[in-house]
């Protein structure tokens, strides 16, 4: 066989260097717009919300008040109402999600385990404005004459159940929250559960311990920072829901809660309320001037912020447990 | 490309984006969007290549779009305020383009008759001194009609709206306890209630909250057949709202209209007048830089002074006084 | 049997069936809503929906297509943005990453990943539409892309790096080069589970309202122009429900039908290719 002569060799080969160097460029340069997309989109916010910055300071965090012919604006309210509906809606969505998470990598066989959380994987692709259609016709008119009724006659004495029966509110926001939240906790959830080792669980149960017992003291504790993982990645979801959130929980800029203990109204579910999200999308379009639209755009900001916080807080927790990241952004 | 799928439907989009010579936008006001819709509809199926796109999100947000420039033309029930208009980078023109009335309407399941409400009932339940049904100021005005004693759910507007401010013109005008508490604008702080988004919303919280009452335009209430009330007027009748009635209020303005047409007609003298009742406005500039658009807007102008008024009673608004349509047919040549 | 073990036994047995309920309820309430939406939708669709423009509210009738038509003019145009942009930003993440600036654009990806959809639309308000003094198709995509590109990046980097180094050995042991190696031995391999993920990223931003709202606004009439306001289902699925005339709501049903039937079938698509798993070519 003929050698190729040394200057071929090397013309191949610069070729190939040349080649490399333009697609690392390449690649790179869409990498770089990534970071100034991101650059270019939290300026964007801090500039557009300036006015509304200068105007409050820290102040804006701590005021309730929404008064747009004064100009006078406070984030409280909508923090209030955003966290009091992401709250209650883990309070329901974790046990239902975390136990059927237990279901499914313990004691269901793998194929019927694979099916169903192909199914449960299914709602979470449901988009918002449909879960806000199904609830806005099923679940508000069976709050409004059934549930809310029942609550206020049997729990009334409660700060939690008070006034007028509408349907839309505080609760319903919350319930559909729970069932947006739930599929996301299920998956990440079940996914930490079978990283567990056999090993544990099959030394608990020679030491004795029941399939509950083990599961509960031994596998899930040892589970515990991906299950963190997934309630945060479910509480991020949450906070940014728009749409569904928008359609039932009556849009009202105040916080309506009893002061009983001093420090956080106990809020009264039954009334309606807003959160963050839900106030830009009402109110974003016909907020005239320069401070109210600067207010609904530091709202946003404030969002923004807690959602980084909260993602980064869950993608570090699943890191360290399945090792390979969560599959789903 | 990775995706034929997306290739087909990029090709489809981009295939079947065909010119059009004239597309517009306005958005505005919720209260007049019934005609509207009808209205830019019909003059689109006269004249096939202009579009008008109306979007209704309610006279506040109409204001502020055609402020940042992001409309073409906006739409309200509340006239703008100089200050406003100041702020408009291209000075703006009111023209007024039908009469509508605010009812009250209301959700009474055992209710059919239709109920009486005097100005201080309403202005009583709206402050929320008046909290239910049979209380004696609304049950004074209609003997032999039995009310519950269940509470009453107040149902007003959310979001920055024209018909609030006419409400509240009203309100102001036939209650001082009113006019010092709550006052007059697209937007106040209500003492009680609940907020609807839109013409829509409020017809829609009523429509399924038993016991409510809300105000929305007379159409909303009609179409959705629901009940709405009778109010006492500035002359002692209880006047049920309808375009007569309407026309009748307006009918001292249509003599001594303003030269730019920002008047109110609330409370207003006669008989047979619909005491809230009010004019609408669409809000164009005085000069458009692209000359198609000022042909296409004039022209729609034009038709919607002649025969676009033909729509308005069948969809329950009051056709404009011939006095006014003459004065506005003046103001169109002034258009640039 | 002691007292104490007959307590555990039945605490056990309650525990697991109560997780086998919960179980239920789960998966119960996914076919309660896609059986609500199929009853309710299937009733108030009919043909019409899909040829005939909008009807001025409170006459009955009348259809959606130009919604069809927007949602898919702005999902083409957002994913002709975004794929490109995620899939090579995924591929410097897996494969030509360096180790600071690396870990910088994977943290930023995240960030944007993070943004609330409201706020996203708010954006584009502000870099688009002020800007060009108008609502349009456009910015209504630039919004969808920005929610799409971070999801795509994420993916492509999670399973271009599945592919086993091997293979990458492999095509660098037979003499080629680095971009060579990747373009025609690691991409391939990859690409099923990179499909995957596209398919994924586009079906979640077809459904997206929130961002669409402040910059696509809406339509009555077929889209003209990709300058120009644009209808698109999800926006009208809102306005509908939220109206008080029975026949827009009967339209809103009929347009969550049809947005749940393409972004479902676009889901299950997508699962079941990857379900296939790599496709690491064989011998």
């Amino acid at each position: 066989m003929a050698t190729s002569t040394v200057p071929e060799t090397q013309t191949i080969r610069s070729k190939a260097k040349a080649g490399d160097l333009i697609a690392r460029f390449v690649v790179l340069a869409f990498a770089i717009l990534i970071l100034i997309l991101a650059i270019l989109a939290v300026g964007e916010l801090w500039r557009s919300s300036g006015p509304s910055r200068e105007k409050f300071g820290f102040g804006f965090l701590r005021s309730a008040a929404w008064n747009p012919v004064t100009e006078d604006f406070g984030a409280l309210p909508f923090i209030y109402g955003t966290i009091v509906t992401s709250v209650l809606a883990l309070v329901i969505s974790v046990p239902l999600s975390v136990g059927a998470a237990i279901f499914l990598s313990e004691l269901a066989p793998a194929g019927v385990s694979d099916a169903l959380t192909f199914l449960i994987e299914l709602l979470a692709a449901i988009p918002s404005v449909i879960y806000g259609l199904l609830a806005l016709f099923t679940i508000v008119p069976l709050m409004r004459t059934t549930i809310e009724p029942f609550l206020k006659t049997h729990f009334g004495f409660l700060p939690l159940f008070r006034g007028y029966a509408l349907g839309v509110g505080l609760l319903t926001a919350s319930i559909v929250l729970s069932i947006m939240t739930i599929p996301f906790i299920i998956s990440v959830s079940r996914e930490s559960l079978l990283a567990v080792p056999r090993e544990m669980r099959e030394a608990a149960l020679a030491l004795g311990a029941t399939r509950w017992e083990t599961t509960w003291q031994v596998v899930v504790p040892y589970a515990k920072l991906g299950i963190s993982g997934s309630i945060f990645l479910g509480l991020a979801r949450a906070l940014g829901e728009t749409m569904a959130v928008t359609m039932v929980i009556g849009n009202d800029p105040a916080i309506h809660g009893s002061l009983v203990y001093g420090l956080f109204p106990i809020p009264n579910l039954l009334a309606s309320g807003s959160t963050i999200a839900t106030v830009i999308a009402s109110q974003f379009s016909e907020a005239t001037g320069s401070v109210y639209p600067a207010s609904l755009v530091e709202l946003g900001l404030v969002l923004f912020l807690l959602t980084v916080i909260i993602n980064a807080f869950a993608r570090l927790m699943i890191v360290a447990t399945t090792g390979k990241g969560s599959k789903r952004p | 490309m990775r995706n034929p799928i997306l290739t087909g439907a990029v090709l489809l989009a981009v295939g079947v984006s065909v010119a059009i010579a004239q597309s517009m936008n306005g958005a505005g006001a919720t209260f007049p969007s019934l005609i509207y819709q009808k209205w830019f509809d019909e003059y689109h199926k006269l004249n096939k290549d202009v579009q008008v796109n109306y979007q209704a999100v309610g006279s506040g947000a109409g204001v502020k779009q055609l402020t940042e420039g992001t409309v073409d033309f906006g739409a309200s029930d509340k006239p703008m305020t100089d200050a406003e208009l100041k702020a408009l980078k291209t000075p703006a023109f009111h023209f007024p383009t039908v009469m509508g009335a605010v009812v009250a309407t209301y959700n009474l399941p055992g209710v059919t008759k239709e109920l009486k409400l005097s100005p201080a009932a309403l202005a009583g339940i709206y402050m929320g001194t008046v909290t239910k049904w049979n209380d004696k100021l609304i049950s004074g005005d209609n003997p032999g009609v039995k009310l519950p004693g269940d509470e009453i759910v107040v149902v007003h507007r959310s979001d920055a709206s024209g018909t609030t401010f006419i409400f509240t013109d009203y309100m102001a005008k036939v209650s001082p306890d009113w006019q010092k508490k709550v006052g007059t604008n697209s937007a106040v702080s209500w003492p009680v209630g609940i907020g609807g988004q839109g013409n829509e919303g409020v017809t829609a919280l009523v429509k399924q909250t038993p016991s409510s009452i809300g105000y929305v335009e007379l159409a909303f209430a009609v179409k959705n057949n629901m009940g709405y009330a009778s109010l006492k007027n500035q002359a002692g009748e209880f006047v049920k709202p309808s375009f007569q009635s309407v026309t009748e209020a307006a009918a001292g303005a249509a003599a001594n209209m303003p030269a730019d047409f920002r008047v109110s007609i609330t409370n207003a003298p006669g008989k047979g007048s619909y005491p809230i009742s009010s004019f609408t406005w669409l809000l164009i500039p005085n000069h458009f830089a692209d000359a198609a658009k000022q042909k296409a807007i004039k022209a729609f102008l034009k038709w919607m002074l002649a025969d676009g008024q033909k729509y308005a009673t069948g969809l329950y608004y009051a056709p404009l006084p011939k006095t006014v349509i003459a004065k506005e047919l003046a103001q169109i040549d002034m258009i640039k | 049997m002691s007292k104490r073990l007959i307590w555990r036994k039945s605490v056990n047995g309650v525990m697991l069936a109560m997780t086998g309920i919960f179980t239920l309820f789960t998966v119960l309430c996914l076919f309660t809503i896609l059986g609500y939406l199929i009853y309710n939708g299937g009733r108030s669709l009919d043909w019409g929906f899909f040829y005939k423009l909008p009807l001025p509210p409170g006459e009955n009738g009348g259809g959606m297509a130009n919604a069809i038509l927007g949602t898919f003019e702005m999902v083409a145009m957002a994913a002709m943005i975004g794929l490109p942009i995620g899939f090579l930003a995924g591929i410097y993440l897996s494969e030509f990453e360096d180790r600071m600036f690396g870990s910088l654009i994977r943290y930023v990806a995240d960030l944007l990943n993070g943004i609330p959809s409201i706020v996203v639309g708010v954006l584009a308000w502000s870099l688009v539409v002020k800007p060009m003094h108008g609502y349009s198709a456009f910015a209504g995509s630039v919004a969808l892309s920005i929610m799409l590109i971070p999801i795509v990046t994420r993916q492509t980097e999670q399973f271009l790096r599945e592919v086993p180094q091997s293979l990458r050995e492999a095509g660098l042991a037979l003499g080629a080069s680095k971009w060579k190696m990747v373009a025609t031995v690691v991409v391939p391999a990859g690409s099923k589970g990179v499909m995957t993920g596209m398919i994924l990223g586009v079906a979640r931003i077809s459904g997206e309202s929130a961002p669409l709202l402040f910059t696509a606004l809406s339509n009555q009439f077929w889209p003209t122009s990709l300058l120009q306001p644009t209808a698109s289902l999800p926006v009208m699925i809102y306005t509908h429900a939220t109206s008080p005339f029975e026949d827009w709501n009967r339209q809103a049903w009929a347009a969550g039908l049809v947005l749940i039937g393409m972004v479902l079938t676009a889901n299950i698509l997508a699962r079941l290719v990857i379900a296939r798993g790599i496709s690491v070519p064989r011998g």
